[in-house]
């Protein structure tokens, strides 16, 4: 080790270690995020949660209302259709991708919501996908309580 | 009247792809060496600086307690710290409240980040709600694009619009010799780069880096002996919205509006075109650019393109953005914003070198953390 500076050692001889943090976890989905898997997995049913002091429906659902700090209890069942907001065909490539790109994500406004839902936008090219068309959720056949119970949404049948 | 607080020195890294010649305690060293040396300035509890306050991200670092490894570097042994896992601007906040209540006169900031080391769509993806974001297997780019589109298609803002932000703060740092990726583009260049999340591009983003950055505040009585360029944190504060995509209006961003407002309250700006000389704001993608404008009250909703267009924001306009280069040309996340600040810092010095603007008098810096913008915190600074 004699005769060693920093100088010398600088950019040589760099030693890099791999490793991972790796912790599985368990989450509660909680009161109220655990009825609406509940009600998308037994039931085929989206449900929101209604603040009645603000007239506000919030999908997916949560306890506490964030305009008015009130605990929401009140569960109402919006539509399986509504509105696309916004999307984006995404193309690039990353290790927590579930399926291999092109995927189209959007936000969808259900009928009876005030909040946009999060959701994979499928059955159609994304060139063709704009933004205000008309969607519909398309439903896995086997479900398990996950906001992927929902495949995707489609395009609605016009009428 | 409070305490004033100012900055007293500050000390960047120059940005780098990958520091892998480093560990994250290495780096910060680089930035934290500079700032002690220049000031003279010891961790003696007689005098010296009492209290060190880090940013940084347990998830990037790899590993929980993230400060862990710059203990020794910030002075932290055996003294009082502090850690702010959100970006830099924030760890400025907190020294800046701890000095104003009398409680400590000087203390040292570091934000210190190796992007390099972690996948930084993993990391992303981790940061998200587990029932009802994560699974999608997205990360901010995704969800940038969201928001871009959606601001994008209400306001009529163009791609060539947000590209002009890329061709500006990559020419930028030019000047910049911080700056890891200065490059000399044109609009054509960012619209025919590679389509990462449409609508954004691979110009339209910031690369992969790793850097810290450092600075000393000091309590008004202690500043004057330091330096006779004390920097004055004029006006601060944060804002925080909700987390869930869908329940923000993408098209806005209301946090940073509301803390942008409070921080002109506080500094007294009332008109912030006017009375704000230069600003330097975090932009991971050129949209947020254009957005985060308004939302710092330097144009109305939806006319941030307008205002790139008009070539104010420019080097050589009356209030030049991201003389530095900005995020765009490569500085690392929870770095951003205190890099930001130190950049303003020393425009308000008159130390910018090749990147100065003119004689400003006030400056501003900008920072933010999270999926779109979540947490936005805002400082104005005058000389
Ligand atoms: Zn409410």
């Amino acid at each position: 080790m004699e005769g060693w500076t920093i100088e010398q050692l600088e950019g040589k001889d760099v030693f890099v270690i791999e490793g991972q943090v790796a912790i599985p976890n368990n989450y509660s989905a909680g009161i109220v995020g655990s009825r609406f898997l509940v009600e998308l997995r037994d039931n085929c049913r989206i449900m929101g949660i209604r603040c009645p002091k603000c007239d506000r429906c919030y999908v997916p659902p949560k306890s506490t209302c964030m305009e008015c700090f009130g605990q929401l209890t009140e569960f109402v069942e919006v539509g399986k259709s509504g509105t696309l907001l916004t999307f984006t065909v995404d193309h690039h490539t990353t290790p927590v991708q579930t399926a291999s790109p092109p995927n189209v994500y959007g936000i969808i406004k259900l009928d009876g919501a005030d909040t946009g839902l999060l959701h994979l936008i499928g059955e159609v090219d994304g060139k063709a996908v704009k933004s205000g068309m008309r969607l519909e959720a398309v439903f896995n056949e086997e479900r398990r309580g996950s906001i992927l119970d929902i495949k995707y949404f489609r395009p609605a049948e016009a009428g | 009247m409070a305490n004033r607080v100012a900055i007293v020195a500050v000390a960047q890294t120059r940005y780098h792809p990958n520091r892998e010649d480093v560990n994250e305690g290495e780096l910060a060293y680089e930035a934290i060496a500079q700032v002690i040396g220049e000031t003279g300035l010891d961790f003696s509890e007689d005098g010296g600086i009492g209290l060190a306050i880090t940013s940084s991200d347990d998830y990037w670092d790899g590993r929980t307690i993230s400060n862990n490894i710059v203990q020794a570097a910030v002075g932290a042994h055996m003294s009082d710290e502090g850690k702010v896992c959100e970006d830099g601007l924030n760890a400025i906040y907190s020294a800046y409240t701890r000095i104003v209540s009398g409680r400590q006169d000087l203390v040292i900031v570091c934000s210190h980040m190796k992007e390099s080391q972690a996948d930084k769509s993993m990391v992303e993806n981790l940061t998200m709600d587990p029932m009802f974001l994560r699974p999608f297997g997205i990360d901010y780019l995704t969800a940038s694009a969201l928001q871009a589109r959606c601001y994008m298609e209400k306001y009529g803002i163009t791609s060539e619009q947000c590209a002009k932000v890329a061709v500006k703060n990559r020419g930028n740092a030019r000047n910049n010799p911080f700056a890891q990726e200065p490059l000399a583009i044109t609009v054509d260049d960012v619209l025919n780069s590679e389509v990462m999340a449409d609508p954004i591009r691979l110009l339209d983003s910031k690369p992969v880096s790793d850097g810290a950055c450092a600075m000393i505040l000091a309590s008004e009585e202690r500043a004057r002996k330091l330096t006779a360029k004390p920097i004055w944190i004029l006006g601060v504060s944060n804002c925080y919205e909700a987390h869930y995509l869908g329940e923000r209006d993408l098209a806005a961003c209301d946090a940073l509006s509301t803390a942008a407002q409070k921080a002109y309250r506080m500094a007294d700006i009332k008109d912030p075109v006017r009375e704000i000389q230069v600003a330097e704001i975090c932009e991971e993608f050129s949209y947020q650019e254009l957005l985060w404008y308004a939302g710092l009250g330097l144009c109305g909703a939806g006319e941030g393109g307008r205002l790139i267009d008009s070539g104010v924001t420019q080097m050589g306009g009356s209030l030049a953005v991201n003389p530095s280069g900005g995020m765009l040309s490569g500085v690392p996340n929870i770095v951003g914003g205190m890099s930001r600040a130190a950049e303003i810092v020393l425009q308000l010095r008159g130390e910018a070198a090749a990147r100065q603007v003119e004689g400003p008098r006030i400056g501003l810096a900008h920072g933010y953390t999270g999926m779109c913008g979540q947490l936005q915190c805002v400082m104005v600074l005058g000389n």
